[in-house]
């Protein structure tokens, strides 16, 4: 499946729900809209992962470019993952403790009423 | 004793054509399907690394994935590049990964390894036997 990109705002969080494959090949997609939505004045972005079926290296490093980028502006930056064989490759990869990683966007964004934000 | 083999010029857009073909010919083989979801992923790591060499090095030769089944589900990723074989980076550890001064490639090739060797139990990096480029050879058990 295609990459997809939708980005929203939920108060000074903006959320980028990203869709389908983020690979070698569509990675340079994702790095471009997160450029565009730092240079855009974006400092604290959230990017959901929920509805992502294929990430490898490739879009990892994107993630952590994002990151380090944000963090260096003074932002924060955050992912939204749940789904059992994407969290194995954070774990994996050691980059479970680089990220903060949330079941939720509400969670995320810290509005979880019951607070099961990891 | 089954093989397929495809090549492919070194481009991103082949590697998810790739993958696909590697999870196909493993279903086929009878690789178990609780592993197919790795198989993929490897395959697709595999194949990355091999892009990746071939354009740093300005090879326009194909890169060649080779699937065989006897008896276990062998994969073999083969590329031309003119360096040394082996894994080339141990995996990275937090600290590392978060240091402002690693950049982008390095990162993504220091965590591309650790999704190789997480992922494939039984996995060799080596020479060719003939000529330059070296191969990433990965098996995995069929359950028959």
């Amino acid at each position: 499946m295609e990459l997809s990109l939708a980005t929203r705002t939920v108060g000074e969080h903006t959320v980028l729900e990203v869709g389908g494959e983020v690979d070698v090949y569509t990675a340079p997609r994702l790095r471009e809209r997160l450029l565009e939505l730092v240079d855009g004045g974006a400092r604290h972005v959230v990017v959901d992962l929920g509805r992502v079926d294929f990430l490898d290296s490739t879009g990892l490093g994107v993630l952590v470019g994002a990151l380090k980028r944000l963090r260096a502006a003074g932002g924060s930056f955050a992912l939204v993952c749940d789904k059992e064989p994407l969290l194995k490759i954070f774990r994996i990869t050691a980059l479970d403790q680089v990220f903060p990683l949330h079941p939720t966007v509400d969670a995320a964004i810290g509005t979880d009423p019951a607070g099961t934000g990891v | 004793m089954a093989t397929v083999k495809l090549s492919f010029s070194p481009a991103p857009v082949h590697v998810r054509t790739a993958r696909l073909v590697g999870v196909a010919v493993a279903r086929r083989a009878g690789v178990r399907e609780e592993l197919l979801d790795e198989v993929r992923l490897a395959i697709g790591e595999a194949c990355t690394r091999a892009v990746a060499l071939h354009r740093q090095y300005g090879v326009s030769e194909p890169v060649l994935v080779e699937m065989s089944d006897a008896g276990s589900y062998a994969v073999r990723v083969v590329d031309r590049a003119p360096i040394e074989a082996g894994l080339g980076l141990a995996a990275l550890n937090a600290d590392q990964l978060a240091n402002e001064s690693l950049n982008e490639d390095d990162l993504t090739t220091g965590v591309g390894f650790a999704l190789l060797a997480g992922f494939v139990e039984d996995l060799q990096v080596r020479p060719v036997d003939e000529g330059v480029g070296t191969e990433v050879r990965m098996v995995w058990p069929v359950g028959r």
